[in-house]
C-alpha cells in the first residue's frame, strides 16, 4: 500500500485531537470540594498518639482519609479547602482525638453567617 | 505481617477535590492501589464511577495516564496496552491495571475479562465491588447481594445470592488472585504490590470491597466501619490464591472459628438498603456465610495447611 498525502494529514489531525482531549493533572479539579461540607473536624492535640508520642506511629487518618486532605505531619493537618467532612477520621481515630464540629461553630467561621446565596 | 507507617511511600497518585462523593470507599481503595503501583502505571477504565473521579474537564486528579474505554473492553484494551509494552519492550517497568466496577467486571465486562485470561495477557485486573450499578443509579448487578433493595429491586430487594466471582476466576487458573476490602488499606496496598511481582503470569485479579453511602444507605462516617464489619462477620473474607494455593490474610484468619465472627445483622442492619429484612432473610445470609466458611475449610484441610 502506497502512503499518500492524505493519509499523512488524516493521522497528523488524529493526533492533534488526542493531544487536545488530553488532561492535566490539578489540585481540586471538582472547585473547592471543602465547600460541600457540613461538619469540620477539629484535632484535640492533647489525645493524639502522634502528638504524644512524637513518633510516625497511628496516622490512621492520613491512611484512611479517602480525599487525601490529611497530611502524614506531626500533629497531622487537614486541608480545608478540600476536605469533604465525611467523619471518617473522626469515626477510626482510635483515641478520638479528631472531633466534627458543625460548620457554623467552628472557630474560624465565626464571621461567617452562612445562608445566604 | 503489618506494614509500617513509615515504609509507606508518601507519594499520592491522586490528587485533592475530586468529583467523588464524600465517604467514598471506591476513592479510597482508588488512591491505595495507585500509591502501590507507582507512577509507571497505565490504566484503563470502563464506564464507572471511577470515570467520574477523572474528571470532566481539561483536569483531572490523577497523576498517571488513564484511557477510558467502552463498558465492555476494558479488559480487551489493558489487553492491547500490554501488548503493545511488550512490543516495546517496556513491560518490565510498566504495569497495566484495569479498573473497573462490579458492572464491568461481572456482568458487562465479563467476555472480555474472560477472553484476557484465557489468553494470558500480562496485567492486573482490580474490580471495585460495591454491588449495583452506583454511577447510574444503584440498579441490580450480578454482584448485588440477597436482599439488597435496588432501584431495579425496589420492594422485595434482590432475591438471588451475588455471583461468586472468585470461583469463576479460579477456574480460569489465574497466578494470582486476591479478595481485600477497603477496611484495611495496608491489605490493599500489599496485595497490589504483590500482583505485580506476578508480572509476566497473565491477568491477576484483585476484588476490593468498595462501600457507598448513597447506594448501601448509611452515614459518611460510618463508611470504613461497615467495611470492616463485612471483614468481621465473615462475610468478606480477605484471602489470596496464589498459583491455585488459597492462603487466608491474617485479618481474617480469626474468622475461621464461627464463634468469633460477629452477628451478620450488625453489618446488615445498619444499612438501609436492608432495613426490610426479616428473620428468615437473615437465616439465608447465615447460610451463606457459614457454607463459604465450610468450603474454604475444607479447600486448607485439602492442601494440608489446617
Amino acid at each position: 500500500m502506497v502512503r499518500t498525502k492524505q493519509d499523512d494529514a488524516f493521522e497528523k489531525n488524529v493526533a492533534r485531537t488526542i493531544l487536545a482531549s488530553m488532561q492535566t493533572p490539578a489540585v481540586g479539579e471538582a472547585g473547592n470540594t471543602g465547600e460541600w461540607r457540613t461538619m469540620r473536624p477539629i484535632l484535640h492535640n492533647d489525645l493524639c498518639i502522634v502528638v504524644k508520642s512524637g513518633k510516625p506511629t497511628c496516622h490512621l487518618c492520613w491512611m484512611y482519609c479517602p480525599e487525601i486532605t490529611v497530611s502524614r505531619e506531626i500533629p497531622p493537618v487537614f486541608n480545608y479547602t478540600y476536605c469533604k467532612g465525611c467523619g471518617i477520621c473522626a469515626t477510626e481515630c482510635p483515641t478520638k482525638a479528631i472531633e466534627m464540629v458543625p460548620e457554623k461553630e467552628a472557630p474560624s467561621c465565626e464571621g461567617n453567617e452562612g445562608g445566604e446565596f | 505481617m503489618v506494614l509500617k507507617v513509615s515504609e509507606i511511600p508518601e507519594e499520592e497518585m491522586m490528587l485533592s477535590g475530586t468529583r467523588l462523593c464524600s465517604g467514598c470507599g471506591l476513592q479510597l481503595a482508588y488512591r491505595w492501589a495507585l500509591k502501590a503501583l507507582g507512577p509507571k502505571t497505565i490504566v484503563t477504565n470502563p464506564a464507572s464511577c471511577s470515570t467520574v473521579c477523572g474528571g470532566v474537564g481539561g483536569y483531572t486528579p490523577l497523576k498517571v495516564p488513564v484511557f477510558y474505554c467502552c463498558f465492555e473492553t476494558v479488559a480487551a484494551n489493558a489487553a492491547g496496552a500490554a501488548a503493545a509494552l511488550k512490543a516495546k519492550g517496556q513491560d518490565k517497568d510498566i504495569v497495566v491495571l484495569a479498573w473497573a466496577g462490579d458492572g464491568g467486571t461481572y456482568d458487562i465486562g465479563f467476555q472480555g475479562l474472560s477472553g484476557a485470561s484465557e489468553r494470558g495477557d500480562n496485567f492486573i485486573f482490580a474490580c471495585v465491588n460495591n454491588q449495583a450499578y452506583m454511577n447510574t443509579g444503584i440498579q441490580r448487578s450480578g454482584a448485588t447481594p440477597y436482599g439488597a433493595k435496588t432501584t431495579t429491586t425496589p420492594i422485595l430487594g434482590k432475591q438471588q445470592m451475588n455471583k461468586n466471582m472468585l470461583k469463576i476466576m479460579e477456574a480460569h487458573g489465574l497466578s494470582y488472585i486476591a479478595q481485600t476490602s477497603t477496611s484495611h488499606p495496608r491489605d490493599i496496598y500489599e496485595k497490589f504490590q504483590k500482583a505485580r511481582e506476578f508480572n509476566g503470569k497473565g491477568v491477576r485479579y484483585i476484588e476490593i470491597l468498595g462501600t457507598c453511602p448513597p447506594g448501601w444507605g448509611f452515614p459518611t462516617d460510618k463508611s470504613i466501619e461497615l467495611a470492616r464489619l463485612a471483614v468481621q462477620t465473615g462475610y468478606w473474607p480477605l484471602l489470596e490464591r496464589i498459583e491455585g494455593k488459597l492462603v487466608i490474610s491474617s485479618p481474617s484468619k480469626r474468622y475461621m472459628d464461627k464463634t468469633k465472627r460477629k452477628d451478620i445483622r450488625e453489618f446488615l442492619k445498619g444499612q438501609s438498603r436492608f432495613r426490610h429484612l426479616k428473620e428468615a432473610d437473615f437465616k439465608i445470609w447465615e447460610d451463606y456465610i457459614d457454607g463459604m466458611w465450610e468450603g474454604i475449610r475444607l479447600e486448607l484441610e485439602k492442601q494440608g495447611d489446617l
